[in-house]
């Protein structure tokens, strides 16, 4: 079990999110076929992954938005080195940072594309990709 | 800005490290006691002189000072983050010059070797804070979190992989020279492109060693320290600034702007300018920061660190040598500690074969999401 952390690892070592804390919109979102974000209700700044208080004017009112999508690749790297049993057969696997054209930010992988072709500024779109029953991992796609 | 009459007010008269590398057997407290032992002895003073205690990464304070019997009338404890190194030196200066201690301890022990520590995946207890919620795309590790922030440095500015390599190669070569140093076998270029990826663009050879150990220093008022055994090296000037908002994520301008504002602060207090420095000793958990580094607190203009270090700059020999002990790549990960001492040792002229000749000022630097700065000075101004 790891200490703080929003993930349990399976039996077969995959990391896989919690379902049941704050961020369960974003996983029934993703289950839907949509990427919401926690937006405040009262500024409309995103907050992302959950939490209680709005960053910019500290509100706790929000709801859970869906988002378009769109972004772009801020930078990837390349994990060779397997911190967990479950993806040790995918290294070396990329993740992505990608800035949404709402503002957020947030890391994933990136598939459609070799990973020597990853570059910065690329426009992505997202993928929904079903990784167990209960759970779809939304990854990024090269699109506009 | 800190108060510019606190400059040269307070100076490092003691520092102590144990032996670094793998010391199962010895827990973090050990460790600091060795180290707290062995700067004690280096100037005069004796354990109960003592009455300010800062512990860093190791685990409670209160069983700390029960271990060496102490009362302290000032204590202080962080967490176990590199970065902490810097702010618990601050707080030094600030008890003394308020007079709520007369000498200062500063203690870290680190058994991160030994106990197995992790830096990435689900048991690393320091870098998953809220990171956890990524996990599941496989993300994880601030050895990672680096490789995103160099990645973007080499598309936006053209940074390449032979200048992070004359950055390790570069340390070893000075931690060959160093007796206390885990690494000492030089190697090449061509090793440092042979050595496998961990978190691409990052090579094994980019990353800092994880190994066991302790350091402490001593601190007290300019006016005691020049009673003691060693010459006093005084705090010329300090200062700090964050970024904290949405720092989850790589900062946009690699902490440039905490940067420039130590730097502004800085100076000024110091009264000596980064033109002035003899040395740098600079935070190297991974080679980039070495980069970023440079470039945000103006040594060299933004985008062209690469370049800039390329041309030996940063060698003993070169025109600004750094982390002369071999830092945290080659010397040992002792999360800013040992490059304070190394500051301190090069101006008191004790580094034998890497001495860097007439050192005067030297100054330590963290770049991370807490940016500290520290200016030593062989004279208070």
């Amino acid at each position: 079990m790891s200490r703080g952390a929003g993930s349990d690892a399976t039996k077969t070592g995959r990391p896989l999110p919690r379902l049941d804390d704050a961020n369960a919109p974003f996983w029934q979102g993703a289950q839907a076929g949509e990427l919401r974000l926690q937006q405040c209700a009262g500024c409309g700044a995103y907050r992302f992954p959950a939490r209680r208080h709005c960053a910019r004017c500290g509100g706790e009112e929000h709801r859970w938005t869906a988002v378009s999508g769109r972004g772009t690749v801020w930078s990837h790297c390349l994990f060779h080195k397997s911190y967990f049993p479950g993806l040790a057969a995918d290294t070396p696997y990329n993740v992505v940072l990608v800035k949404l054209e709402e503002g957020p930010m947030l890391f994933s992988n990136l598939v459609g594309v070799p990973n020597e072709e990853l570059r910065i500024g690329m426009p992505v779109l997202p993928h929904f990709e079903r990784v167990t029953d209960a759970v779809v991992l939304i990854k990024f796609k090269p699109g506009l | 800005m800190v108060e510019r009459s606190l400059a040269g007010r307070a100076a490092a008269v003691g520092v102590g490290t144990t032996a670094f590398g793998k010391l199962p057997g010895y827990d973090d407290y050990d460790l600091g006691v060795w180290a707290l032992q062995e700067a004690l002895n280096d100037c005069g003073l004796a354990m109960a002189d003592i009455d300010g205690l800062i512990v860093n990464r190791i685990a409670d304070y209160q069983r700390f000072g029960e271990i060496v019997g102490l009362n302290p009338r000032f204590v202080s404890i962080t967490p176990g983050q590199g970065r902490m190194s810097g702010w618990c030196i601050e707080t030094a200066v600030m008890a003394l010059a308020t007079g709520m201690a007369r000498h200062v301890a500063l203690v870290y022990g680190n058994n991160g070797r030994s106990a197995g520590d992790r830096y990435g995946g689900a048991s690393d207890p320091y870098g998953s804070g809220g990171a956890g919620f990524w996990f599941p795309w496989g993300m994880t590790s601030p050895g990672a979190f680096h490789a995103l922030m160099f990645q973007r440095h080499r598309e936006l500015y053209g940074t390449e992989h032979r200048h992070l390599a004359h950055i390790a190669v570069t340390f070893r070569r000075h931690a060959a020279l160093n007796p206390g140093a885990v690494m000492r076998e030089p190697f090449s270029e061509a090793d440092y492109h042979a050595s496998r990826y961990i978190a691409e663009p990052l090579h094994l050879l980019d990353y800092c060693l994880i190994n066991d150990g302790g350091v402490a220093m001593i601190l007290t008022t300019a006016d005691r320290a020049r009673d003691l055994k060693q010459p006093p090296v005084y705090v010329r000037g300090f200062a700090q600034a964050t970024q904290l908002a949405d720092s989850s994520f790589p900062p946009d301008d690699f902490w440039q702007a905490p940067m420039a504002q130590v730097a502004r602060d800085l100076y000024p207090m110091a009264g000596v300018g980064a033109q002035d420095m003899d040395a740098l000793m600079i935070y190297d958990n991974f080679t980039p920061t070495v980069l970023f580094s440079l470039e945000g607190f103006g040594f060299c203009p933004v985008g062209e660190s690469g370049p800039w270090v390329a041309d030996g700059r940063l060698a003993l020999g070169g025109k600004l040598p750094a982390n002369t002990s071999g830092g945290h790549l080659s010397e040992s990960y002792m999360q800013g500690w040992a490059l304070n001492v190394e500051a301190v040792r090069q101006l008191r002229g004790q580094c034998g074969e890497r001495q860097v000749q007439g050192a005067r000022h030297i100054q330590y630097m963290c770049a991370a999401p807490l940016v500290t700065s520290i200016v030593y000075g062989r004279d208070p101004r």
